[in-house]
């Protein structure tokens, strides 16, 4: 079908409309952290730096930041080790009740997570587990588990078998044969599950705000906190301002990832 | 070359050390050759085990506290004395009830609101984009997608609020900003939220339909109409579902944002409040809800060929 160009104008703008959606909220946001104002009222009454000294020097913030980095290395190492052998497992071996375990190991991110949080919680205090940061990787890693084994059951659906039974025939073993063929061959995949992961644990607060316990906090948990504290409010802007330009990074990594995918297929 | 391509070039013979001393990873290795079962259970065992422990037996955890009292002084759960307060209270409130319909409703008029505003960006950047503008396009849906869920509802928030960006612009027009405590900011925030997650899977399901079957239908005399309404749509309608698997399920327990926006209660927010204070049993009877909700938006969505999509 032929787009007419009335058509093709009208989704024009439309696609320009909607990108302008998409993007007015976190560019006002942006602004706002050069805002001299403590207030946050628009518009903004001038322009200053001092709110990002004061967010760098913010005890709540780099403790917050610390504890974000350390839940999000852990949910992931764990998601990535047990991903890759949930995928290697379904994906590998023909076995009865696959098409169940592969429908229950999506479950984490199918259902709410309030879902997930409310469960998790009921299990910590039935069996009087202490809520703190050990607490809180676990119910990360609920779901970034799920995104590792997405990310590699898929990558082991396009890759080729020869080259493993290649290195069989040539007498290595199956541990040589994963760590120097197959490893490879997930890697890319490995790596953007890895920062999807990531990302989405450093992002987390629906499953969080179950699993925490009152003296530890998280950068989203931090914001969450913040925001009802007007006098904050500068410093958040300038927090949510570098979560902003972080989310570059992935989306680099990401496209970088799948564009060299196309090109070594074509 | 990148490394999902197999190393063609013989530098070295593959595995020069096991061969000659067989060691205790060769030895197992052969070991474990024919025991395919043997294999596989070692494969799945730590996953299976940790979805088993932490997951799903968290729900079976939650399912149970739904029917357990609780100490009337001490206020802590009684594992094993069984009881149906819980669900009395849910059934006799009827909060509860004007909770979950609108919660639903919610999640059902962001997911149609998804779907209008994905749609037309989904087929232009399919269809009409060139590929270079594809490309920048799918980055710039991706890149409000990977920033911070809280950072996006904040946003909203500070344009929202009294003398905000939405009050600075209406004015204007003499229309007064909404202010934080109207159920429409909720609707605004959240159908913002999940788009994303709409559009791509749209766009992709669109990208997959051969043009050839499109200009089969316009040589068989299909308007261009015809063509959306009996080709396109109904092979981009599985990816539609998958979709709004996302739109619908993240509304229904989003508690953060219709708090922080619209001042509403969600049925998140009920489970929140309610386990904060330490009503376990209610929290987990109410979680049941969205439980049953997302099983059965599941089930149909896998016979719509949504899982197909994901």
């Amino acid at each position: 079908m032929v787009e007419s160009r009335g058509v093709k104008i009208a989704l024009r703008v439309a696609t320009a409309l909607v990108l302008a959606f998409l993007y007015l909220p976190l560019i006002i946001l942006a602004i706002y952290a050069f805002n001299p104002s403590r207030l946050q009222a628009w518009p903004p009454t001038g322009f200053t730096l001092r709110w990002f000294a004061e967010a760098a020097s913010n005890p709540g913030v780099t403790q917050a930041l610390v504890n974000s980095l350390i839940v999000a290395t852990l949910a992931t190492a764990i998601a990535l080790v047990l991903g890759t052998l949930a995928a290697l497992g379904v994906q590998r071996y023909a076995f009865f009740g696959r098409q169940t375990i592969s429908f229950f190991l999506v479950l984490p991110i199918a259902l709410p997570g309030v879902v997930t949080g409310i469960a998790l919680r009921t299990s910590f205090v039935t069996f009087g587990v202490d809520f703190g940061l050990l607490t809180i990787v676990i119910g990360h890693a609920t779901f970034c588990v799920v995104i590792a084994y997405n990310n590699v059951v898929a990558r082991l659906r396009r890759l080729p078998r020869s080259p493993e039974e290649a290195s069989a025939d040539l007498g290595a073993d199956a541990f040589t044969t994963f760590r120097r063929v197959t490893l490879p061959g997930m890697g890319t995949a490995l790596l953007s599950g890895g920062l999807l992961a990531y990302a989405l644990s450093f992002d987390e607060i629906i499953v969080t705000n179950f699993t925490a316990g009152a003296g530890t906090q998280t950068i989203p948990m931090w914001i969450l906190a913040a925001i009802q504290r007007p006098t904050e409010l500068p410093v958040v802007n300038v927090v949510a301002l570098v979560l902003i330009l972080l989310s570059v990074v992935p989306v680099y990594i990401a496209t970088r990832i799948s564009s060299s995918a196309t090109e070594s297929r074509t | 070359m990148t490394a999902a391509e197999p190393p063609d070039e013989p530098r070295e013979p593959a595995v020069p050390g096991p061969l000659h001393r067989p060691g205790i990873a060769h030895r197992l290795s052969t070991w474990l050759y024919p025991r395919r079962r043997i294999q596989l259970g070692a494969l799945l065992a730590g996953p299976l085990g940790w979805l088993a422990i932490a997951y799903l037996g968290a729900l079976v955890i939650l399912l149970l506290n739904a029917f357990w009292s609780k100490d009337a002084f001490t206020g802590r759960v009684e594992p094993f004395s069984w009881t149906l307060a819980a669900f009395v209270s849910l059934f006799e409130n009827e909060v509860y009830r004007t909770v979950a319909v609108r919660t639903i409703a919610m999640a059902a008029v962001v997911t149609v609101t998804d779907v209008l505003l994905a749609f037309p960006i989904a087929y232009y950047m399919a269809r009409v984009a060139s590929p270079r503008v594809r490309g920048i396009l799918v980055i710039a849906v991706l890149m409000p997608l990977w920033a911070a869920y809280l950072v996006k509802v904040y946003a909203w928030r500070t344009i929202l609020q009294g003398n905000g960006f939405m009050e600075w612009a209406l004015s204007p027009f003499g229309v007064e900003g909404p202010g934080l405590d109207e159920i429409a900011n909720a609707w605004l925030v959240l159908s913002y939220l999940w788009l994303p997650y709409m559009i791509l899977p749209i766009y992709a399901g669109l990208e997959r339909i051969p043009s050839s079957l499109l200009e089969a239908s316009s040589d068989l005399g299909g308007r261009s109409g015809a063509t959306f309404r009996r080709v396109i749509l109904p092979l981009v309608f599985p990816a539609l579902v998958a979709g709004s698997i996302f739109t619908f399920s993240l509304t229904l327990g989003d508690y953060i944002t219709p708090d922080l926006v619209a001042d509403a209660k969600f049925i998140g927010n009920v489970i929140y409040d309610n386990s904060s204070l330490g009503n376990l049993p209610l929290a987990a009877a109410y979680s049941l809800l969205p439980i049953g909700i997302m099983t059965i938006y599941l089930l149909v969505a896998r016979r719509l060929g949504a899982f197909d999509s994901l």
